[in-house]
């Protein structure tokens, strides 16, 4: 230990620390600068990015030796800036795990050049990742920080629905305050590590675990699945609960966890397990789904013949005979590989007993699901588990499972002492779920005029050892296959299938994305072949009202026309661009390409109620309980805004209540880009019966006008005025003198054994162009433009969906061009490639609107439509530009230059 | 665990030699490998030792001390003969690695996909190596002696490296080729340096990276050049060609399969002599 000395923020400070400590630890735990984010741990992801000297650098790789004497800054020593302020107001933080980093870095920038253009903001803090936002918005704030910013929307009664908003939330995310799931842990903390899994498949036995202890001051206790108390299962469908929270004598992928070592704070040596007594069985795994089909393959789970975890099939009319008939038919195979959330926040949280309550306050996508899995786990009553989500910082469908919440609390409930664990990058990248690696084929037929006859498509998806969402990808992709078009014939079957890969389950768009790019290749291959332009040939095919689903759906509020249409200026002008170009140059080439999509809103035919409260209190608080998580999309935003105009108040008259098991009333899972629509239906609900209410206490009509003034509710109508006095009513059990809680459940109805049915209640659609510039001798391939029309049925708020659309891009763009987890081998950040600040293109955004009748106030949800069309869009593109049609995904350079050979020596 | 930090070169060497302490400088390889735990053991942090920091020169050439940043060298004002360095020295990492990584760890951490490496062969750069019994000097590409293997006894201190003037002259060029914009493991990596005069090629030196376990520079294809109208440079591809096929043993990992690593340095080449051929003539 040494005393060290410097300043931070111009404070001067000592330390009496261990001089190779890191100076992101020092500052988060020996100075309570929380601020400073941990994503990583290896310069990977620049989440930790401080200044010393005015230099950035990664607080993860400084040790804080080499800071004695420097000045350094930190998000806290940012006081109320333009620059804070601009990303307020353009966006710039979602869910705000990066924007510490970005924020420090940018304000570095901005002292030698005030006014930045793109390029230079891209260079700046091209060392930090978001996975949010696309990075659009970040630039733009950055470029405009000191030029006077737009103003700021305040909407009045009634017309939040469509302002661009500040997002709520968004003060704590910019001033470094938000607290996420490694923040904020008391000084009484022990810490949890779990021992995982070095093998794929292994048997495995303890040795001496007591001596192991023993042997290692400060280890409070090391658990195993012996000592979980409840069933040791979970699981997010449950049909499918099959995976141990601690494994159990043998192990079904790498980096499955066996057992947790509890420890003080100052025993993090013990975390160093090379020497834990386990005894490993290693297996041959089994790592593919062919080899997953094989007739002797072992078994992963004994009641799933043939490894098929589920087979989701949608059918109608006769496939072979329309192929057979058909003027054209095209035919591929497609390959996608694990993809990664890489979320910038590992999963992280504390758990603690107050009383007789375990409370758990982790990151998370589905608060009550954690509860009620962690319950069981645990044993526990329902009532006796709390789940106090803490801010997540990225979730895109893989904190939808349970993660650290058992683990922590089973230690908390042994030692009694509040327990805390923050997953390394390596052990979230091992051991959290993943997209699947898909194996499709398809054929789809046209006639002479392009009009689709069938499609016949049949994907394998890797689902990894335990189910997760993988009957959810088996079930979504059939409906969805089609893509937003009429086909007089269709079979689509979706096998899910074990390996001893990571657990493959929800990812933005659950298996629709890889499905969506066999699709559009093939349409661009029938559109070449019958002599049709590629936009004109999917317009002549796009589902129109009227039109029935491949699951006999009749559909209404179609809005794919309206997308396809808005693109069609670029697509023309682009093409004469593009061919002008082309005749120039020859080493690069520019291609344009386009897809569509379309994505059913919630659970397909299941249940999926949210239920929102809302109530006045007796001194005249207008209080929201909204328990949709906000993983950075904006449901606290988006839902109050429909709230505040369901209501007829303003929206700086809501106070919010964030979810909490205890406060909040379920409001689902945010998954299926459901919560816009189901929850924000359920705020609509809640609004216009509080308003009923207070309508009916006033004695006005529906055409009143609502206001808060000095505690009291004040209804005016045509001269009339009325108040109604909260104060003078007696309470509910909630504490409100006036309330009012409304639930929303989708109207679906169930799939027959032909996949037909009303899979969904609410569908959105969106298509995107896509421009790319080809290295022909490097086969690299940059993406220059994209444009991305959406139909959101209503726009709630602007720039918050323009967010969601320029974070799916970039998204999209990774899938299609860089992003493949291998595991045992990319488990961080520079193996595992997900796009910069570099890799974007500029993004226009068309927001469509063609109200959805059983929508809020017509919206339709919009978070995972806006991936769907970007990988296929760019593949397409890239065919447009060399003739070579990629298959294998990514296209990575080697594959682009492959597939380019190949087509060159026809 | 014990950290040391002198701030004189004959401080650290005593440390050393009686500790044999891990030798540290910006950081940016030693925390990475820890996986996220606590960097532990005897550690010799050498970057407050003011003499084996910074750029000097003196009448045969220039110094460039060890624990110099890649920052320090993009901003530093050199002649055109180290310009595939500086422009190696920009696209290393991301801004946060180059305001710390240094020089001489880049060379001592020995990664086959090193960025700081063909721009120094291509200077004939030497490593200044201190003992306590003295220093010695080794050419950078005896120094480099496999994957993650240096020419540096226990008791040794890489100080800095040296480039004789005669081979910083002329013009230079670094061309970097990942799969995406910053924060990338190079797939394949080249720099070039060359003189000219009268529209020839008077001298040439190449060198390719992340295409063998260590970076190789092509002596023969150099000494061919010798003398080339440069404004026939396209027809050297085939030269080029054959030349890296015997030179270079790319790998098939994650990134790149090797026949397109050979495929990627052969045109990454050309556009390095394109480059600065083009910078040369103005």
């Amino acid at each position: 230990m040494s005393l060290i000395a410097f300043s931070v923020n111009g404070t001067a400070r000592e330390v009496e620390v261990d001089p190779g400590k890191r100076l992101s630890a020092v500052l988060r735990e020996d100075l309570g600068l929380l601020g400073t984010k941990v994503g990583c741990n290896a310069g990977d992801c620049g989440a930790c990015t401080v200044l010393v000297g005015g230099a950035v650098v990664n607080a993860c790789l400084t040790p804080v030796a080499q800071v004695a004497g420097c000045d350094i800054k930190t998000i806290e020593g940012l006081h109320e800036t333009r620059l804070q302020a601009a990303f307020l107001r353009f966006g710039a933080a979602q869910c705000g795990i990066c924007t510490p980093a970005m924020l420090v870095a940018a304000s570095a920038l901005l002292a030698e050049s005030p006014h930045p253009d793109p390029e230079e903001v891209r260079a700046a803090l091209g060392g930090i990742l978001c996975r949010c936002t696309g990075y659009a918005k970040i630039v733009k704030a950055v470029c405009r920080a000191n030029d006077p910013l737009p103003a700021k929307a305040a909407p009045e009664a009634g017309a939040a629905i469509g302002a661009g908003v500040d997002r709520l939330d968004g003060v704590a995310k910019v001033t470094g305050e938000e607290m996420y799931g490694a923040d904020d842990w008391p000084a009484d903390v022990a810490l949890v590590r779990a021992l995982r899994s070095p093998h794929h498949r292994a048997g495995f036995s303890f040795g001496d675990i007591e001596g192991w202890r023993q042997a290692h001051p400060g280890v409070l206790t090391v658990l195993t699945a012996a000592d979980i108390p409840g069933d040791n299962l979970f699981g997010t469908i449950p049909a499918f609960v099959d995976q141990p929270a601690l494994a159990d004598g043998h192990v079904r992928f790498k980096g499955e966890a066996v057992a947790l070592i509890v420890v003080e704070p100052e025993a993090t040596d013990a975390f160093d397990l090379r020497g834990f007594p386990v005894v490993w069985t290693p297996q041959k795994p089994i790592l593919d789904v062919e080899a997953a089909q094989v007739p002797d393959a072992p078994q992963l789970h004994e009641d799933r013949k043939g490894n098929l975890l589920l087979a989701g099939k949608v059918r109608h009319g006769d496939v072979a005979a329309r192929l057979a008939g058909s003027q054209f038919v095209a035919s591929a195979k497609v390959e996608t590989a694990y993809v990664e959330h890489a979320y910038i926040e590992p999963e992280a949280g504390l758990a603690w007993m107050d009383g007789d309550v375990l409370v758990i306050k982790a990151c998370t996508q589905a608060p009550v699901m954690d509860q009620e899995a962690t319950a069981t786990i645990l044993d526990l009553p329902i009532g006796r588990v709390r789940i106090i989500p803490s801010a997540t910082g990225g979730g895109f469908g893989a904190k939808l499972d349970l993660s650290v919440q058992p683990l922590i609390g089973l230690a908390a409930i042994r030692t009694g002492r509040p327990c805390a664990m923050a997953f390394s990058r390596g052990e979230s990248m091992a051991s959290t779920t993943k997209r699947h690696p898909a194996r499709m084929q398809a054929r789809i037929g046209c006639d002479a005029d392009g009009r689709i006859t069938a499609m016949d498509f049949t994907g394998g998806f890797n689902t990894g050892a335990y189910a997760s969402w993988g009957p959810t990808v088996a079930n979504r992709v059939p409906v969805h296959a089609s893509g937003p078009y009429r086909m007089q014939a269709y079979s689509s079957e979706a096998r899910a299938i074990h390996t001893n890969g990571p657990s493959a389950g929800a990812f933005r768009g659950f298996g629709v994305p890889q499905a969506a790019i066999i699709q559009e290749i093939l349409f661009d291959d029938l559109a070449l072949a019958s002599g049709i332009d590629r936009l004109e040939f999917r317009l002549g095919n796009a589902f129109r009202d009227g039109d029935k689903s491949q699951t006999g759906q009749v559909l209404e509020a179609v809005g794919i026309v309206e997308c396809l249409e808005a693109l069609r200026p670029r697509w023309l002008a682009a093409h004469k661009e593009n061919a002008e170009f082309n005749t120039r140059n020859e080493k690069v080439k520019r291609g344009i390409g386009v897809a569509s999509c379309w994505y059913g809103c919630g659970n397909t035919s299941l249940p999926n109620p949210s239920t929102i409260r809302a109530g006045i209190t007796p001194k005249g608080k207008l209080v929201l309980h909204q328990g949709a998580m906000d993983i950075g999309q904006g449901a606290n935003t988006v839902i109050t805004q429909i709230f505040a105009d369901a209501l007829g108040v303003r929206l700086a008259d809501i106070s919010l209540i964030g979810p909490d098991t205890m406060l909040t009333p379920d409001g689902g899972k945010t998954s299926a880009s459901r919560q816009t629509y189901v929850t924000g239906k359920a705020a609509e609900l809640a609004g216009r019966a509080l308003r009923g209410k207070i309508l009916t206490r006033c004695n006005m009509g529906d055409g009143a006008q609502l206001s808060l003034q000095g505690g009291a509710v004040v209804a005016k109508e045509s001269g009339h005025e009325a108040r109604l006095d909260p104060h003078a009513l007696s309470v509910d059990e909630n504490g409100y003198a006036i309330a009012a809680e409304e639930s929303y459940d989708p109207p679906t109805k169930p799939l027959d054994v032909n996949g037909q049915g009303i899979p969904y209640a609410v569908y959105g659609y969106g298509a995107q162009l896509a421009e790319v510039e080809v290295d022909m001798v490097l086969g690299k391939v940059k993406v220059r433009h994209i444009q991305a029309a959406h139909d959101v049925g209503r726009v709630i708020n602007p720039i918050l969906a323009e967010g969601q659309i320029e974070g799916g891009i970039a998204q999209g763009l990774g899938l299609a061009l860089m992003e493949e987890y291998i595991p045992g081998r990319t488990e961080n950040l520079h193996d595992y490639l997900i796009p910069t600040f570099g890799d974007m293109p500029e993004i226009k955004s068309h927001l469509i609107e063609k109200p959805d009748p059983e929508g809020p106030f017509g919206a339709k949800g919009l978070g995972e439509h806006v991936l769907i069309p970007t990988a296929p869009a760019i593949l397409n593109a890239i065919r447009d530009a060399t003739g070579a049609r990629i298959t294998q995904l990514p296209a990575l350079p080697h594959r682009v230059l492959r597939a380019i050979r190949e087509v060159q020596d026809v | 665990m014990s950290y040391h930090r002198p701030d004189n070169l004959e401080g650290a060497l005593d440390i050393l030699a009686a500790t044999g302490a891990r030798i540290l400088a910006g950081g940016t390889d030693i925390y990475p490998a820890l996986n996220g735990q606590k960097l532990r053991g005897v550690v010799l942090d050498i970057t407050a030792i003011p003499e084996i920091s910074g750029i000097s020169e003196n009448g045969s050439g220039r110094r460039i001390g060890a624990t110099t940043t890649w920052a320090e060298v993009a901003k530093a004002d050199l002649p055109a003969g180290f310009g595939a360095l500086q422009e190696a020295a920009r696209v290393i990492g991301s801004r946060q690695v180059q305001n710390a990584g240094s020089v001489g760890g880049n060379l001592c951490n020995a990664s086959p996909a090193a960025d700081g490496v063909p721009p120094l062969l291509v200077l004939d750069a030497d490593v200044e190596i201190s003992a306590k019994d003295g220093v010695r000097r080794v050419a950078l590409r005896d120094f480099i002696t496999g994957v993650r293997q240096v020419d540096l006894q226990p008791q040794e201190i890489v100080t800095g490296l040296h480039i004789a003037k005669d081979n910083a002259a002329g013009v230079a060029a670094f061309e970097k080729f990942g799969a995406r914009e910053y924060l990338v493991i190079s797939i394949s990596m080249v720099a070039v340096r060359i003189e000219m005069s009268g529209g020839l090629i008077r001298n040439a030196a190449i060198s390719v990276g992340s295409a063998s376990p260590v970076a190789r520079r092509l002596e023969r294809l150099e000494h061919a050049m010798k003398g080339r109208e440069i404004n026939t440079l396209e027809s050297w591809r085939g030269d080029v060609g054959a030349e890296l096929a015997k030179v270079l043993e790319p790998i098939s990992d994650i990134r790149a399969d090797a026949d397109f690593r050979l495929q990627a340095s052969e045109e990454l080449v050309m556009r390095a002599l394109s480059r600065a051929i083009l910078v040369a003539n103005g």
